[in-house]
């Protein structure tokens, strides 16, 4: 089996494992219990929020745990907002933000905010001539760091000055960038940030928040004081602790592990025009993340390409899963301006650590084979009328 | 160890078709078509196909441990099974849809991908059989279970598909597929069955085609004629009638008053005694022959004219161009163009066809068919598309 579906989820680092193993075995103390076995509970919560701040500069004091990327993206659009709410009532989103930022912005709209969309051009990049200007009713924008699709890293220092400018609060889901590329917290002068554990070799059910000193984020869970009153719930011990661990081996082999994959995303890419000459790489002139490969096979449905690697033992994905698990024509290729046509015969493919550059030939290989067999029998079903 | 894609709608025959094939040692992937986008709300994004039935037969395949995939199918569903079950309804037919999505769905897009996934065979839980002839040709057969035989619905797959499909349940009856899923551990063993269309779940195919597609063809008033061509009354649109049907006319009459007809282009329903429905012998469209060659002209068959017919006694004269003439041995009652007529020799299924028009005694179009036979051709041409979104 050849995993390339690293943007879906990370494999948990051994380091991890171990030092969650060690947490589980533990007391079970509750880190917020006032008795020493509380108080070594805690000590490892908040050893883990400086190594999860450390990866993207941050003060740990700046860092919320929260459950997920997910609850992070909606603490933190949802919160902002509500906490604003006497300046104005309209969040501005780009159109390409994952469905965490999207939900989020439903919630706002059902709350009776107004939600607005950003628009991206055909490299995939948020114009940011395009933001609100200042004296709307506008107080936050949410524009992510990395697009979990096409890989496209968005020039958000870059934005944010100008939001800041109009006096938007700016908010900015990291998830796939954390510990495949550097994120400063301070350089990109952002006000909310969200990472997740396991998109970087940490469990599943863990993310983190972190908000620049001052800004304001009204909790969605209240009741305890926990994360500073910013997010009520018993500390999920295990999974802080795997973060944490995740998080300072990413930083420490950042330098190197981005450069060795993006050697093999280049492998990858000149691989894929050879077999498929007629291949298209969405995005391939933006910045993009080093493991990310997103490119259309004309003639070739995904939902096609992606049976007929898996009966190969090649895992992708392909466009955007709908909830009946059919794969969809993806937004975010939607929004850059990608043909129907050419957006349902869409794969992503995403590498990692344990990524070599054997399992990129193979995949390379598979890949040929079933974009010719799917065209071949998508033809034949074409001309037998089916 | 043979791999076989496996069709799954999420019900109990195809949830035990999959589950004993997994069973008996075949390397399984299910596979689920996803024929239709149902509901989809603005501010959500994800809300898309959140059918229970998707993940009922995704329950299944965890339970037996098999891969299970969802086919996105709604363009070759529009374009193959519904743009001609609505084009049927608006020329005055009454269509069977099932038929043509056995053909282009399970037979045509989804066999078309059973080497995508690395498989050999399609397997679906339709109730029949295929036994391989001295030559090695696939023959179709009924199914074990008399009661539950599906060959009717499945006479207008290719004939070459036959040779790479498997139908599990061919030598089961429901009770004993009930039992098999009892036992497998499947939820969905004892699963109400539906009897109505897949996408028209409450029957009332009127009320879907405005509600749903906002079809307006057909659904003007017209006149309820008799025979001779007098107006008896008012219809509330072609598309509310079948042939054969009594209830639901209102037109008060010595006699009950069946509908004999439907003309398209006249707009109008004819209608006349129960006597005057019987018909000596029909027309078909192309027929689909699930043999090497077409029988030759006058072999005896016996011909199955809806699903709940029982075959009758009849000879078929296949024409050059691919249609057949039927003459049955007796009478029968309500030919009902846009249906299919299917034939059998014993327990073989030996193909079918789409019913164009009633016959009378003289081999002629009956006269109150004649006007409807003509447009009916002209209606059923596609001249509309329907857009779904």
């Amino acid at each position: 089996m050849i995993y390339f579906d690293h943007n879906a989820s990370t494999p948990v680092r051994r380091e991890a494992r171990e030092a969650m193993t060690e947490a589980l075995a533990g007391s079970g103390a509750n880190p917020s219990s006032a008795h020493r076995e509380g108080q070594r509970a805690r000590a490892a919560v908040e050893r883990a929020r400086e190594q999860v701040a450390a990866l993207v500069g941050a003060s740990p004091a700046g860092v919320t745990f929260v459950s997920c990327g997910t609850e992070g993206d909606h603490l933190s659009v949802a919160g902002i907002a509500l906490a604003l709410e006497t300046r104005g009532r309209t969040v501005a989103v780009s159109s390409i933000e994952h469905h965490a930022v999207h939900g989020a912005g439903d919630l706002l709209a059902r709350l009776g905010f107004h939600v607005t969309h950003l628009p991206v051009n055909a490299r995939g990049f948020l114009d940011p001539a395009a933001l609100p200007a200042a004296g709307s009713d506008h107080t936050l924008v949410a524009v992510m760091l990395a697009n979990n699709e096409t890989g496209v890293i968005q020039p958000v220092a870059e934005i944010a000055a100008r939001a800041h400018a109009a006096g938007l609060a700016v908010q900015c889901d990291a998830v796939q960038a954390a510990g495949k590329i550097p994120v400063d917290f301070g350089a990109l002068g952002v006000d909310a940030l969200v990472i997740s554990a396991h998109k970087l070799g940490g469990p599943k059910g863990i993310g983190a928040l972190i908000l620049r000193d001052g800004t304001p984020c009204e909790p969605l869970f209240r009741g305890s004081a926990h994360e500073s009153g910013r997010r009520g719930g018993t500390e999920n011990l295990p999974g802080i602790v795997g973060f944490g661990v995740a998080a300072e081996c990413a930083a420490r082999e950042l330098a190197v592990e981005s450069a060795r994959l993006l050697a093999l995303r280049r492998r990858l890419e000149s691989g894929i025009r050879a077999a498929v000459p007629d291949a298209v790489i969405h995005g391939e002139r933006a910045p993009r993340l080093p493991n990310t490969v997103n490119a259309s096979f004309p003639g070739a449905r995904s939902d096609r390409l992606l049976m007929a690697l898996d009966a190969r033992g090649v895992c992708v994905s392909a466009g955007a899963a709908c909830a009946s698990g059919a794969v969809e024509p993806s937004p975010v290729l939607a929004a850059m301006g990608v043909p129907r046509e050419l957006a349902v015969c869409a794969l992503r493919l995403s590498m990692g650590r344990g990524t070599s550059a054997d399992d990129v030939d193979r995949v390379i290989a598979a890949l040929g084979e079933s974009v010719r067999g799917v065209r071949g029998a998508a033809a034949a079903a074409g001309a037998s009328g089916a | 160890m043979r791999r076989v894609l496996a069709a799954m709608s999420g019900g109990v025959d195809s949830g035990v078709e999959a589950a004993l094939l997994a069973e008996r040692g075949y390397e399984v992937a299910g596979v689920t078509l996803k024929l239709w986008c149902y509901g989809r709300s603005p501010l959500s994004p994800r809300a898309c196909c959140t059918l229970d039935a998707i993940d009922d037969a995704r329950r299944v395949a965890r339970r037996m441990g098999f891969p299970h995939y969802v086919v996105e199918a709604e363009e070759v569903f529009r374009t193959r099974v519904l743009q001609p079950f609505l084009d049927a309804y608006a020329g005055g037919r009454t269509p069977y849809p099932c038929a043509l999505c056995n053909q282009h769905l399970k037979f045509g897009d989804l066999m078309s991908r059973v080497e995508d996934a690395g498989a050999d065979a399609l397997a679906t839980g339709h109730y029949a059989r295929i036994v391989r002839q001295e030559d090695g040709a696939p023959a179709l057969m009924r199914a074990r279970d008399a009661a539950k035989d599906q060959s009717y619905a499945l006479a207008l797959v290719p004939h070459a598909a036959l040779g790479r499909a498997m139908f599990p349940l061919g030598d089961l009856t429901k009770e004993d597929v009930r039992a098999e899923g009892r036992r497998l551990g499947l939820e969905v063993w004892d699963k109400t069955e539906s009897q109505d269309l897949c996408f028209v779940p409450d029957g009332d195919y009127a009320g879907f085609m405005k509600r749903s597609l906002g079809e307006t063809r057909g659904t003007r008033e017209g006149p309820f004629l008799d025979r001779e061509g007098r107006r008896l009354g008012t219809h509330r649109g072609i598309i509310h009638y079948t042939v054969g049907q009594r209830r639901g006319l209102g037109l008060a009459a010595p006699e009950p008053l069946y509908v004999l007809a439907i003309d398209a282009a006249r707009n109008a329903v004819v209608v006349g005694p129960k006597s005057a429905l019987e018909c000596e012998g029909l027309e078909t469209g192309r027929v689909n022959w699930l043999m090497p060659r077409p029988p030759e002209a006058g072999t005896a068959v016996e011909a199955k004219i809806r699903y709940q017919h029982r075959p009758a006694a009849a000879r078929v004269f296949p024409s050059a161009d691919g249609s057949a003439a039927v003459r049955f041995d007796a009478p029968q009652s309500a030919v009902t163009p846009g249906q299919l007529c299917a034939f059998y020799q014993g327990e073989r299924c030996l193909g079918g066809g789409t019913i164009e028009r009633a016959l009378g005694a003289d081999g002629m179009p009956l006269a109150h068919e004649r006007g409807a036979a003509s447009t009916a051709r002209e209606a059923g041409a596609g001249l509309v598309t329907i857009a779904l979104s």
